[in-house]
């Protein structure tokens, strides 16, 4: 053996450095791991980080425009928009021949698209001259101005070329600023008229009702993770299975019982009307509304909220209560000082696993929910299902992630993640 | 989902793998479509008479036409298109059209003239709206109301009137038709219609309209909901296409009725996926053949109260299948029905649905 | 034992019974009674009920029958916050999201006590443990003996005059835990308060306390000091419960001046003390603490009656020697003798003959 006193590394038996030594060693150990988990990773990076990757890239993804319309881009470089006048010629050339390779190639409708959604109206010039447009001879047809107005009066309008500047780059903040109810104006981000403005409200909308539906969890799962947790076990395994039992049956199921349980013509309507709590003529609103969405989110997630609060309270020894008892404490102060705050990670746990899940809720408030009861996420399948706006789509999805990260990053300072506790 | 999408391109890719020659035609077939009555009548009306000729194919359905855009889309940006014949509204093979995601069509090179001798082109007239666009149906989206907790309404307008027609209303959860409907409402004359709403202004007056009753209305965004919610009663009246009112009324005996004011006529039909192996394209415009000829969109009305797209089937629509009434009068394109229709503008809401969508969803979301 | 006219009682317990399946009796007809200030030990196995006695004092349990009287006033319908006892736990049950401050601060709390005033007995009640540097620890980043000594003073820190404790020593090692029987001693016998202490370790019992309560099938089997527990235990289960025990079978031939002659189921006779035994012909169990067992000719008294036995086993255990012998077919016979210079070894084979004081051995029930 080496003396360790001497200077220089610590060498191994044969020699070789200790440090060198241990890594070969343990490099095998690591292999063997890695190669143990290589199927669980592949998968979360096929169908979790890169979609999400993408997703992101998405919101800010503006190719389109330069990909579509490259000669007019660069046309319009040395263009003024302050000057509210249309650009030179040559711009018109720049996009006569981009069009014209565009519509044989079926791409002038994508770029369309994309700039639709910043100038409505847009969409149809761009259609409508690119059918046409197709017959033409771009070498030998100028000028290209009067012909493109003519074609099309769209052209025309300064407005248009504004919007095909503005939304020249390869990224744009159009999305994100859209997102936030904002828009690209002359002068930077403004906001949207008044009449457009719907994602903020969504958004506190969202935040607001999923900490409604977290804390109606709390106070209606408490009481049953306690009673779970302190009953024999016997008793506490048939309660257990009682609280799983929703998860037997399709989300889909469970909404639209709901459904008929509360609408107004609903069983739980019939009977209060049928015991005279409620008149006839003015049956209880519960569906359709936040109300309806709350009622039946809390439901739905109800389990998700009592199965860490139980695993947590499982754990809490009853001579903790009995000893707060016995130093003088009721009932209620030996809970309130004692038993409650070891419960706490619980709360925790639960109360995170609840507002995410709501946060990112779709089915049952699309379903319950109205107008009224709707979250934010609706907006975002509405983008990417029907709308076709995958770009907003993804910004707002990109800020929904973001403002539940804020929230998380809130929770670990004011309680301490360490204070969560899943089992 | 994606794996099923998967799986089911290799068992297209696998049968189809001995076709050496372009007219070789595959022998397994993704429709989709709608589901429910309307998918059935399809498959009574085309499936089983072409399967019947045919015994060798294999034919699959799938319910996606709800989301048909989209997955297109994504089929298309993953190079990996797993359908072959998709059923689309009017206004998404537009879009699929100008996207280049469908297939432009000769319509007359590949669909069956009339039987007296009149071409595709002419016996369809101006339902080809658009280049891929293959039209099966006219349907429209109109009201019905309880006959038994409201008077008969004889106008659209009936919505708006709470006081005459107390209860609730459902409507789509969308701005088309119900912007036409509130300016109609409001005293705009019908051919202005798309002029005003083409303003701040305009789209202004229709929300206030709307705002009236939007206190009194239930947000549909299926078409089964309306039937559902005006049987137990939840709603008096609200607007869904015809067909699920037809069959509501005459197959179930609610006590519901129609009211065909202001109609909107809409139309339903098939495009092709742009970019199909040669094999599967042979088969698809085989089947497509058939399955629009007059005689197979007159035979799909025995199922369904959905009007065949072509001129030529108009008089061959007979009586219902299992019911055995005649099925002419329960046509949208009825003469005593079309009395007075809001013509519904593709080219208009194509340019301006993304923007009116924006200020409809905030409206609601108020 | 039980005398309801004592008028030193503090702590009494009055016929009472406990049943929790309404089956079973787990505590038979309990009666206790013990003066203030005395240290008693409630000894036993486990299920003997003799934790639930403590909780029934506690009040965490309510008697089935009977009256528990605590400075003469009966506490069956006092919830145990109003009790004023202190408690300490086999767990420590210290707060784990307080800290060693916050935990003895708590039971002032509820009393509503001053913050100057509570800071200070606190401070004084760390001393007396000599924790006094702790205070602002959690209770995890205490060892076991540390947190032992902070779950007495919580209890202590609000001045009860009956403290309980239930197997506070369970958890630590030996040397810890003789330390701590020792403290516990003194600090009780220092402040003056009455104790009951829950083991089921009898070295515990012997060595802390005043008086012992052994425990066992439901009822008290004996209580008494603990030199007399162990010297004079009165039936063969404290006899085999306290200490090590030698017991032999036989008959009672005769009694004469106190003294029983017992024959042997193998014939021989033996002299012992009656203690549970009155009468010739009475099967009866012999019992005969090992280190009172003499086999050095010279030093047994005259005339008495000795036994033979073989020498089994010689184990050295430093400060004694115990040897296995074989006595009256019985092979488990202990001798225990100490080591001292003169001490013969005995070597297994040896045949000896055995003997004792007859107030040694007790004549106890069969």
């Amino acid at each position: 053996m080496t003396d360790i006193s001497q200077s220089g590394p610590v060498l191994a038996a044969d020699g070789t450095p200790l440090k060198r030594s241990l890594a070969r060693a343990l490099r095998l150990q690591k292999m063997r791991a890695l190669l143990l988990i290589a199927p669980l990773l592949l998968f979360i990076l096929l169908t979790f980080i890169l979609p999400v990757a993408d997703m992101l890239y998405r919101s800010v993804d503006n190719r389109i425009v330069q990909d579509v319309l490259p000669r007019t881009v660069q046309a319009l470089e040395d263009w003024d928009p302050a000057s509210n006048q249309l650009p030179e010629e040559a711009a018109f050339a720049a996009l006569a021949a981009d069009l014209k390779e565009a519509a044989n190639a079926k791409t002038h409708t994508k770029v369309a698209k994309r700039l639709n959604y910043e100038n409505p109206g847009m969409a149809s010039v761009f259609r409508k001259s690119g059918r046409k447009i197709k017959k033409w001879d771009v070498e030998n047809d100028g000028p290209y101005r009067e012909r493109l107005i003519d074609l099309n009066k769209g052209w025309g309008d300064v407005e248009l070329w504004k919007t095909i500047k503005t939304y020249s780059g390869i990224r744009t903040s159009g999305y994100f600023l859209n997102a936030v109810d904002m828009q690209l104006g002359a002068d930077g981000a403004e906001m949207r008229p008044e009449n457009e403005r719907i994602y903020n409200t969504m958004l506190i909308r969202t935040m607001r009702m999923s900490l409604i539906i977290t804390f109606s969890c709390i106070l209606l799962g408490y009481p049953v993770a306690w009673l779970l947790a302190n009953l024999p076990a016997s008793k506490a395994n048939l309660l257990l299975i009682l609280v799983l039992l929703p998860f037997w049956t399709s989300l889909l199921v469970r909404t639209s019982a709901w459904k008929i349980l509360l609408q107004q013509q609903g069983v739980i309507n019939d009977t209060l009307v049928w015991i005279g709590l409620v008149d006839d003529a003015n049956r209880l609103v519960l569906i359709n509304n936040e109300l309806g969405t709350i009622i039946a989110m809390t439901h739905i997630l109800l389990p998700f909220m009592i199965l860490p609060m139980y695993s947590v309270m499982q754990t809490i020894n009853p001579t903790y209560m009995r000893a707060a008892k016995s130093m003088g404490a009721t009932d209620w102060t030996a809970f309130w000082r004692v038993y409650f705050p070891q419960s706490v990670p619980g709360i925790g746990a639960g109360s995170i696993l609840v507002f995410i899940l709501a946060v990112g809720y779709y089915i049952t408030p699309a379903l319950v929910g109205g107008t009224k009861g709707t979250f934010i996420s609706n907006l975002i399948a509405y983008h990417i299902s029907t709308s076709g706006n995958w770009g907003l789509g993804a910004a707002l999805g990109a800020i929904l992630l973001a403002v539940v990260l804020l929230l998380y990053w809130v929770y670990d300072k004011i309680v301490g993640i360490d204070n969560v506790k899943l089992g | 989902m994606k794996l099923s999408k998967l799986s089911a391109l290799a068992v297209t890719t696998a049968l189809c793998a001995p076709s050496a020659f372009a007219e070789e035609m595959a022998n397994e077939l993704t429709l989709v479509s709608w589901g429910g009555a309307y998918e059935n009548s399809q498959h009574k009306a085309y499936v089983e008479p072409y399967l019947a000729a045919n015994p060798d194919v294999k034919i699959t359905w799938s319910q996606s036409a709800a989301e048909a855009v989209a997955k297109i889309r994504a089929m298309n940006e993953a190079g990996n298109v797993t359908w072959d014949l998709v059923d689309v509204v009017a206004s998404d093979s537009m879009r699929l059209c100008d996207e280049g995601l469908a297939e432009e069509l000769d319509h007359d090179g590949i669909l069956a003239a009339a039987p007296d001798g009149t071409s595709a082109t002419d016996d369809f007239g101006d339902l080809i709206v658009s280049d891929c666009f293959v039209p099966q149906i006219v349907y429209s989206t109109t009201f019905g109301y309880r006959t038994d907790l409201i008077d008969q309404p004889d106008t659209v307008c009936a919505i708006f009137d709470t006081e005459k027609y107390p209860g609730k209303r459902s409507l789509q959860k969308r701005p088309i038709d119900n912007m036409e409907w509130a300016l109609y409402c409001d005293g705009v004359a019908k051919d202005d219609i798309y002029d005003v709403l083409g303003t701040d202004e305009g789209v202004a007056q229709a929300l206030a309209k709307l705002d009236t009753i939007k206190d009194d209305v239930v947000w549909w965004t299926a078409g089964a909901e309306t039937p559902q919610l005006l049987a137990d009663g939840e709603v008096v009246m609200g607007s869904t296409f015809n067909g699920r009112l037809f069959s509501a009324i005459a197959e179930q005996g609610q006590p519901i009725g129609m009211l065909w004011d202001m109609q909107s006529f809409d139309l339903d039909g098939w495009i092709i996926p742009a970019g199909l192996p040669a094999d599967r394209r042979a088969r698809v415009l085989d089947f497509l053949k058939f399955a629009t000829d007059t005689q197979r969109l007159a035979d799909q009305a025995k199922y369904i109260s959905y009007g065949p797209a072509r001129a030529s089937s108009a008089p061959l629509v007979g009586k219902h299948a299992d019911l055995g009434i005649d099925m002419a009068p329960h046509m949208p394109t009825d003469p005593a029905n079309a009395s007075n229709v809001h013509v519904y503008d593709y080219e208009w809401w194509a340019d301006n649905r993304d923007d009116l969508d924006a200020k409809f969803q905030a409206w609601l979301a108020k | 034992m039980a005398d309801a006219s004592n008028v030193d009682a503090f702590v009494e317990f009055e016929r009472v019974q406990k049943s929790y399946d309404g089956e079973n009796l787990v505590v038979k007809d309990l009666n206790l009674t013990m003066p203030k200030g005395e240290f008693l030990t409630m000894l036993g196995p486990s299920g003997s009920g003799k934790t639930t006695c403590l909780m029934m004092l506690a009040g965490f349990e309510t008697a089935t029958h009977g009256d528990i009287r605590l400075d003469g006033v009966s506490i069956n319908n006092i919830p145990p916050h109003k009790r004023g006892i202190g408690m300490v736990f086999q767990n420590y049950a210290l707060f784990p999201h307080m800290t060693i401050a916050e935990n003895l601060s708590f039971p002032l709390e509820v009393r509503k006590m001053g913050k100057s005033e509570r800071e200070e007995k606190v401070k004084r009640a760390l001393d007396m443990v000599e924790m006094g540097a702790f205070g602002g620890r959690r209770p995890s980043q205490l060892s076991g003996g540390q947190q032992q000594r902070i779950a007495l003073a919580r209890a202590l820190v609000f001045e009860p005059e009956l403290v309980l404790m239930d197997e506070p020593l369970g958890a630590l090692d030996k040397q810890l835990r003789e330390k701590m029987q020792f403290e516990i001693t003194h600090l009780a016998h220092r402040l003056g308060i009455t104790v009951v202490y829950v083991t089921h370790d009898q070295t515990e019992a012997l060595t802390m306390s005043d008086r012992v309560a052994v425990f066992d099938d439901g009822r008290i089997q004996q209580i008494a000091p603990p030199d007399q527990l162990y010297e004079s235990p009165e039936n063969s289960f404290v006899a085999q419960f306290i200490g090590e025990n030698n017991t032999l079978e036989g008959t009672v031939k005769e009694i004469n001046n106190g003294v029983a002659l017992v024959q042997l189921d193998d014939g021989e006779l033996i002299d012992c003390k009656p203690v549970n035994v009155s009468r010739p012909g009475e099967r009866t169990r012999v019992s005969i603490r090992p280190e009172r067992v003499e086999y050095n000719k010279e030093r047994l008294q005259e005339g008495v009656h000795t036994l033979k036995a073989e020498v089994l086993e010689f184990i050295y255990m430093g400060d004694i020697f115990r040897t296995r012998l074989r006595v009256a077919g019985n092979d488990e016979f202990i001798i225990k003798t100490r080591n001292a210079p003169d001490q013969t070894r005995l070597q297994p084979g040896q045949q000896i003959e055995i003997g004792w004081l007859p107030e040694d051995c007790r004549a106890l029930d069969a």
